[in-house]
């Protein structure tokens, strides 16, 4: 039997600003339901994806209340992924760039994840099939 | 086997005054102290980074005045003391009429044309 791949990715963008940060967690969903060991370096503004005070709210644009809005937050996706990672015997191993958190004040995020430093990135290099990484633009 | 990577810089001047620097040659330079074997090919606006007339100093808010600007051509310049290559595209310095005199020392200069050949001879791209 093959191997379990191992991939790392490389976010730099914060949460809510454009489609790329929707597209990386995408890609992570897929890896994880396939049962794939993931490697994450949150660099710059992406330490704000997995920010644990997002909070949802109500759309009176929409007509919807809080609950009927259902907003999901971007913490919440990273949340599910690492949940469905462990469902398929994967590994998620997420690390927030600390100097890049400090900067932002960014230090609250969700359960699970790590702080660390481009240390950490070139050791998830060396151990992974492939790097991807998705820069700000 | 150590792994070898190329790090393509394209996106320039993003947040460089407020970080004092730009974040993927920083990011560079520590991956480099932290072992990785390393290179960078600059291209597209970051042709633009081993210009030495650049000067970013001067920002100033209010009564805060910015002391430690980008020196990005400078920060280059270290990283090729350390043995990293860093190559720039050719054509990109062409279409913007950037001279080699204009550029630090130590560059290796690449055409377009040459890249998949660069590429080849990487373990992993990482595209900025």
């Amino acid at each position: 039997m093959a191997p379990t791949p191992t991939l790392t990715f490389v976010l730099m963008d914060p949460p809510y600003e454009n489609a790329r940060t929707t597209t990386a967690l995408r890609l992570l969903d897929i890896a994880a339901r396939r049962g794939y060991n993931l490697n994450v370096f949150a660099y710059e503004g992406a330490v704000y994806v997995p920010f644990s005070k997002q909070a949802p709210h109500p759309n009176a644009v929409h007509g919807r209340d809080l609950a009927q809005e259902d907003h999901p937050n971007p913490k919440d996706w990273v949340e599910a992924i690492i949940a469905e990672a462990k469902r398929q015997g994967g590994t998620v191993d997420w690390v927030q760039c600390g100097l890049c958190v400090d900067e932002r004040g960014a230090a609250e995020s969700i359960p699970g994840l790590r702080r660390g430093s481009p240390a950490d990135l070139v050791k998830f290099a060396e151990v992974s099939d492939n790097t991807l990484v998705i820069p700000t633009k | 086997m150590a792994k070898k990577v190329l790090q393509v810089i394209e996106t320039a001047y993003r947040g460089t005054l407020e970080e004092q620097d730009d974040t993927v040659v920083w990011l560079t330079h520590a991956m480099r102290g932290a072992g990785l074997h390393t290179d960078v090919l600059l291209r597209g606006n970051a042709a633009n980074y081993p210009v030495t007339a650049q000067d970013a100093s001067g920002l100033e808010f209010g009564g805060r005045k910015q002391t430690q600007p980008p020196r990005i051509a400078d920060d280059l310049a270290r990283l090729i003391e350390k043995g990293v290559s860093v190559y720039v595209v050719t054509d990109d310095l062409d279409r913007r009429g950037i001279q080699t005199s204009d550029l630090i020392r130590g560059l290796k200069s690449v055409g377009s044309a040459e890249l998949p050949k660069l590429f080849g001879g990487y373990d992993q791209i990482w595209h900025w």
